[in-house]
């Protein structure tokens, strides 16, 4: 049904840069963005490495144009949100039906956690400013009315799949013509929630992440913000500029196997990209490039690796974690991948999947390891996973 | 393309779960806050589970299993809900023992289960249903974001059967919060009174409601989902009007047509205004009724408003505790829901008899 979506301006902000020109810069480089904690107030500083935005919170803001007290993830999501607004420079947006469709996994969570320090000692103490915005919605509106969108605005939460389910849903917001126009994609801040909620689960690795490798150890945390412009063919015939690519397929498919552990067969993450390439109308042998999903951790790349194979045996594209330069940016991470997918047509180039040594035992491929230009990529699946079973899997495609 | 909702289910603090009456007996509270009418939710969920799953997830998964038995429906074609709190009990755990513990020995089961997609994905895993599965977030419209997603799939195609749902939980500490915030009333009253009381706040609320959405007639159907929609920060009650009767007019209808407003009225004199006027403008000459006297003020309380409706469309009579004004004898056909919730997320629902 309805109108081809094509994607017409990118924006992104993580550990490696806070622009796109900055991201492209530190992949040529083979720079990961992975360090000591510097930003962050917790016991796991020098312990373990997390991939920060190599900014303060007031630096951001300042960046953003937001009050200085603000959510660090609303001034991620601002700053990403509206480069790809100013990258996509749609003509005559004004007239248009444009929306904002993001994601997060834990809204406001950095201030709450400043408000509840002194209100678990007194219920009458806390700066209600500081929760005031904590609910994942309220990132989404501040952001919305920075950017002066009334259209239509909401946001989605499925965990480390939330930010792929929000490029998903706005574009079938413009296949059922109730937009023209839609920013989606996803932020998310390192907190110390979710920082001490991944070390409970046992999953970070404190040391750099090694994506897909037979001695991986887990994950890194990382944060930051990927957003797409999303148009329909009308928008797309009066941009000054031709769109990057179409957004050619996606599924959404759940693993319903554990809350928070992958199934070892990767149900999930195989009925996500064999839907997505159904949707598309390709086949396993058409895809140029997988961004994979890549935590890191034994479970996931397992997982994921024996979906692979089950789909693309024996033939099988390049592919490579960029968690191992961004590290997880949960929340954040389908956005911001999705804007790598997209680069990786508009340039033609294949990113490494860095510190990659052994292959796993279980599987007869491995990532690429070198930064690869001059690459003829014509589609590019993005893999996101998450708790709850969630699996998305997005196909873009040349034009 | 019509769609139909199958089969509703609502846990709330009115008797309105596992019960035939359709509030007929109502459930009077003296305070500030209604808690949900919890049931013997072993009857819908392995007891086994049960112990871990805190107060949001029995909600949901309970109320997800009875509107699927009562859809005659064992695997859904797609599971989406609409929630703008999450799991509020299992963060706030976690939270404090975060602080409290200094970020040491913390278990991680509170963790675990605080993702806002936690409900969905517990039906999920107990349906062992592999379809689509979605968790929309945005505050007063998480309801009717994820009801616009059903929607769509059932138009594109792509799935029959949805599951979708609105559920929020109040906890003692977002009660306290959101009191100090100013969302409640600073003074005890009875819900039964709340719309006289004229003073600032509303009651709290909670509950889950979900539906079954289908594109296939059935004699057995509740009701029809004509069309939603959602409106951010209108400027002004002419902009309200405007959009009311644009949204009618798309569906071909008037305000002659309904037989019935619902409207979101909370007992906050602050926000109840907006309905104040149009209950004399543009709904002058329709029956009214109001909802939050029985299930609270919640960011998704539109999904009682729905399923209130969808069952008096069913049922040809509309509840002597819900009505506020009847001025037109008629057997209810069409029923307009307006809500808003604090100003600045107004939606629109409009529900007919099948």
């Amino acid at each position: 049904m309805g109108s081809t979506v094509y994607v017409a301006g990118l924006g992104v902000i993580s550990a490696i840069g806070n622009n796109v020109a900055e991201h492209l810069a530190s992949f040529e480089r083979e720079e990961a963005g992975m360090g000591d904690i510097s930003h962050l107030d917790t016991i796991h500083r020098n312990k373990l490495p997390v991939a920060e935005v190599k900014l303060s919170n007031e630096e951001l803001a300042a960046r953003a144009g937001l009050p200085a007290d603000m959510s660090r993830t609303a001034s991620l999501s601002l700053i990403a949100a509206r480069e790809a607004l100013n990258d996509a420079a749609i003509p005559g947006l004004d007239a248009l039906r444009t929306g904002f469709v993001s994601a997060n996994t834990v809204g406001g969570m950095d201030r709450s956690e400043h408000f509840f320090i002194d209100f678990i000692k007194d219920e009458n103490k806390g700066k209600l400013r500081n929760v005031y915005d904590h609910e994942c919605g309220s990132m989404t509106e501040i952001v919305a009315d920075q950017l002066g969108i009334k259209g239509f605005l909401t946001t989605i939460s499925t965990a480390c799949s939330s930010s792929a389910n929000a490029i998903f849903y706005a574009a079938r917001l413009i296949k059922n013509d109730v937009l023209d126009v839609v920013i989606a994609g996803g932020t998310d801040a390192l907190t110390k929630f979710t920082l001490n909620g991944f070390n409970t689960l046992m999953i970070l690795d404190d040391e750099f992440c090694k994506p897909f490798d037979e001695h991986r150890e887990g994950l890194n945390l990382g944060e930051g913000a990927g957003y797409m412009v999303l148009v329909s063919e009308k928008v797309a015939k009066i941009l000054n500029k031709k769109p990057y690519c179409r957004l050619s397929g996606y599924n959404n498919s759940n693993d319903a196997y554990h809350q928070t552990a992958s199934s070892p067969d990767g149900t999930g993450s195989y009925l996500a990209m064999k839907g997505a390439l159904e949707k598309s109308g390709l086949q396993p042998g058409d895809i140029d490039y997988i961004n994979l999903h890549g935590t890191g951790t034994p479970n996931n790349d397992s997982a994921e690796g024996t979906a692979i194979k089950r789909l693309f045996d024996p033939h099988y594209p390049p592919m490579s974690s960029t968690k191992s330069f961004t590290g997880h940016t949960l929340g954040a991470s389908g956005g911001i991948e999705a804007v790598f997918s997209v680069l990786a047509i508009k340039h033609g180039i294949i990113y490494p999947n860095l510190r990659f040594e052994t292959r796993m035992a279980e599987l007869p491929f491995e990532p690429e390891t070198s930064y690869l230009t001059g690459q003829n990529i014509g589609h590019v699946m993005s893999n996101s996973f998450g708790f709850g079973g969630n699996c998305t899997s997005l196909i873009f495609s040349g034009i | 393309m019509k769609i139909y909702i199958r089969s509703s289910a609502c846990i709330s603090p009115q008797n309105t779960f596992g019960n035939d009456n359709f509030l007929t007996e109502v459930v009077e509270y003296n305070g500030t806050r209604l808690k949900a009418i919890e049931p013997d939710y072993k009857e819908f969920v392995d007891p086994k589970l049960l112990r871990r799953m805190s107060h949001i997830i029995k909600m949901g998964v309970a109320a997800a299993m009875d509107c699927l038995k009562k859809g005659d429906t064992k695997m859904p074609g797609a599971i989406i809900t609409g929630t703008a709190y999450g799991c509020l009990e299992d963060t706030v755990t976690f939270l404090t023992r975060t602080i409290e513990q200094q970020e040491e020995l913390l278990p991680p089961t509170a963790f675990i289960q605080s993702t806002h997609n936690t409900v969905a994905a517990q039906i999920a895993l107990i349906l062992q249903c592999h379809n689509y599965n979605n968790t929309f977030v945005h505050k007063g419209i998480s309801f009717e974001s994820a009801l616009l997603d059903a929607t769509m799939l059932l138009k594109e195609n792509e799935a029959d059967n949805i599951l979708v749902g609105g559920t929020d939980e109040m906890t003692d500490t977002s009660f306290t919060i959101l009191s100090r915030l100013g969302l409640y009333k600073r003074w005890p009253v009875s819900n039964l009174n709340l719309y006289a009381t004229k003073t600032r706040g509303s009651m709290g609320g909670e509950g889950a409601a979900f539906f079954l959405l289908t594109d296939r007639v059935s004699e057995n159907n509740l009701a029809e989902l004509t069309a939603i929609r959602t409106i951010y920060k209108p400027e002004n009650l002419a902009v309200i009007e405007k959009k009311v009767i644009a949204f009618l007019e798309e569906n071909n209808l008037t305000m002659e047509d309904i037989d019935l407003v619902i409207t979101g009225k909370s007992g906050d004199t602050a926000h109840d205004d907006i309905y104040e006027q149009l209950n004399h403008s543009l709904f002058d000459n329709t029956n009214l009724a109001n909802y939050k006297h029985l299930c609270g003020e919640y960011p998704t309380s539109s999904a009682f408003a729905l399923w209130l409706a969808s069952n008096i469309v069913k049922n040809e009579t509309i509840p002597e505790t819900v009505i506020e004004r009847s001025i037109k004898k008629i057997t209810p056909k069409t029923i307009l829901i307006y809500n808003h919730y604090q100003k600045i997320y107004h939606s629109l629902m409009l529900v007919s008899a099948i």
